[in-house]
């Protein structure tokens, strides 16, 4: 697909560099604005990538569309690294009980067993294609199509803080309790916002994550250390 | 004793806002910022702050205040607004004023706008949360304490004897544009969209529905058809986009919108009429307009020399028309008479 530049109003100029849920789409994108970020043109306010595309915001009294685009052209898919600066995240997260409401009821939508399903999503080394929706809502990919399910027909009006969740070949932790219609099989204690920490966000666009299976008990522990505020979880630079 | 104002009745949705919330929404952080951005800039130019310094957005319908404070000089911006203080003496918007501790005043908003923003001069005294001082109501962030005010509340200022000084005031009120048609850039998503769909949005009367607060606002009206479903990979959201849910009936996507979505966006608000938007209230009839992407651009720009033009013609208060509290005092008019009874 040709790179296509989409006026958005007259304050935010899209790049579409393609139209699927892929993680070598996704790290076009994260280049890009990586690119963008490390030498912004003039005017520019902020930029929000996403599955397909990036966002950048301007300021139409400082810059135009047709001056940005000339500046932003020459750098789609300039830099050709692979490798970004990002984390690879170790998540603790409870797949039992109350913890996983819907565990049920997805092993009999899929005909997996339930063990089956927490192995496949914690076995996983996931891709953070974006955040959105709520601070430090993050959108991981990609689950296997036989764990592919369409969001639930009737969507919940309270999701609770924490909860991890799928919905087509993607995962997500909801930092807020918030309305939702994905299907939770599992929760974190960890907080993914906060913004007395700089950045706020705990993840960002291109880190890694792997979910690691704990019981009750560790869920209660890990908790009252979360809400004592010494508690992070694990990362390390990823390879 | 912090000085400020104490919340006596707060209206419906009365919470703190600034220009808004920049740099964060990569990370899921909507902009936020007052809805109808000019009205603040007036509100704080009327006062002589800064024109960004955090004001109280008053939304649909208006709050009454106790001084806490010594002296406090005040401004109230928003088409058709007034201020009632001791429910007898009346200051119109655009004008400042300054009230002294103990004083009770109620802020009524017009039928020509929805909103209105209360500058305060040195401005609302809350901690920035990621550099605004905004409110964004669905994850409690900024603003007094992350939600609109409630009865009892103190709003802490940051000024409490202000120079004594004439009053200021625009020599007119600023028009309310409460017709005009509103203008669009069709897309980003227009492709997903029949031609019929995109004509209609350009035609039609749409009525905004009860279905509106800092988000967004649902509009009533012809249903848009999509032509490749209403489906997208999701991708982020500018303030002021027209997004079509399955049902067909568009959303107008404001201040506190989510940053980023799923559905087709068959046009956008340009940011020169996003304030004339934010005046609209539930019931009130909405039109369509389509301009191009650079004239789009022109028209902020012409937009923000408007604004500076009329934040240069701010006046003194001649002698004649300013309120003469002594005398009102003298007169045994202000006995406290506001009993906050909404």
């Amino acid at each position: 697909m040709p790179v296509r530049f989409l006026s958005v109003g007259d304050r935010a100029l899209a790049i579409e560099l393609g139209d699927a849920i892929d993680r070598r789409l996704s790290r076009r994108v994260l280049r890009l604005d990586r690119a963008i970020r490390t030498a912004p043109p003039h005017g520019v306010v902020e930029t929000v990538p996403t599955f397909r595309s990036l966002l950048v915001h301007y300021d139409p009294l400082a810059t135009s569309r047709a001056e940005l685009e000339a500046a932003i052209a020459p750098l789609v898919d300039r830099d050709q690294d692979t490798a970004g600066a990002v984390r690879e995240w170790r998540i603790p997260v409870c797949y039992e009980g109350e913890q996983a409401p819907d565990l049920a009821e997805v092993a009999r939508l899929t005909g997996l067993a339930p063990a089956d399903i927490v192995a496949c999503h914690s076995g996983i080394r996931w891709h953070v294609y974006m955040l959105g929706f709520l601070p430090g809502f993050p959108y991981l990919g990609d689950l296997p199509p036989e764990l592919a399910l369409p969001r639930r027909a009737d969507p919940r009006v309270k999701v609770p803080a924490g909860s991890v969740s799928i919905a087509t070949t993607l995962t997500a932790i909801y930092p807020y309790e918030s309305p939702g219609g994905w299907h939770l099989i599992g929760a974190t204690p960890v907080r993914f916002f906060d913004p007395a920490r700089t950045p706020p966000a705990l993840l960002a666009p291109g880190d890694a994550v792997r979910f690691d299976p704990i019981d009750a008990t560790a869920f209660a522990a890990i908790r009252q250390m979360v809400e004592a505020g010494d508690y992070l979880p694990d990362s390390e630079p990823a390879v | 004793m912090q000085p400020g104002l104490r919340v006596l009745s707060p209206g419906l949705c009365t919470n703190v806002q600034d220009l808004g919330r920049f740099g964060w929404q990569a990370l899921g952080v909507p902009v936020s910022g007052a809805l109808d951005g000019a009205a603040l800039r007036l509100a704080n130019a009327l006062v002589g702050n800064p024109l960004g310094m955090p004001v109280l957005e008053i939304l649909w319908s208006g709050p009454t205040f106790e001084i806490v404070a010594d002296r406090v000089r005040l401004a109230l911006a928003g088409a058709g607004a007034d201020l009632s203080v001791g429910g007898s003496a009346t200051v119109p918007a655009w004008q400042s004023c300054v009230l002294t501790r103990g004083e009770m005043f109620r802020i009524t908003l017009g039928r020509q706008s929805a909103s209105a923003c209360l500058a305060i001069e040195g401005g609302v005294a809350v901690p920035p949360v990621l550099g605004s001082a905004s409110t964004y109501l669905r994850a409690g962030l900024g603003g007094f304490e992350g939600r609109a005010l409630r009865r009892g509340d103190i709003v802490p200022i940051a000024i409490e004897n202000p120079a004594e000084r004439a009053e200021s005031r625009l020599p007119a009120p600023p028009p309310a544009d409460t017709d005009q048609p509103i203008r669009v850039v069709l897309g980003p998503q227009q492709e997903y969209f029949t031609d019929d769909a995109v004509a209609t949005l350009l035609e039609a009367e749409f009525r905004i529905s009860q279905s509106a607060d800092r988000m967004g606002m649902r509009l009533d009206g012809p249903t848009l058809h999509h032509r490749l479903g209403w489906d997208i990979v999701s991708d982020a959201i500018a303030t002021g986009a027209i997004q079509v849910p399955g049902s067909g009936q568009p959303i107008l996507l404001l201040a506190d919108h989510q940053t980023t979505g799923g559905y087709p966006k068959i046009a956008t608000v340009i940011s020169a009429d996003l304030p004339v938007v934010g005046r609209r209230r539930p019931g009130d009839r909405i039109r369509f307009t389509a301009v191009a992407p650079d004239v789009a651009e022109q028209l902020c720009r012409d937009a923000e020399n408007r604004l500076l033009g009329l934040v240069a013609a701010i006046e003194p208060v001649p002698p004649s028309a300013a309120l003469d509290f002594a005398s009102l005092y003298r007169a045994n008019l202000i006995s406290g008479v506001v009993t906050g009874s909404e």
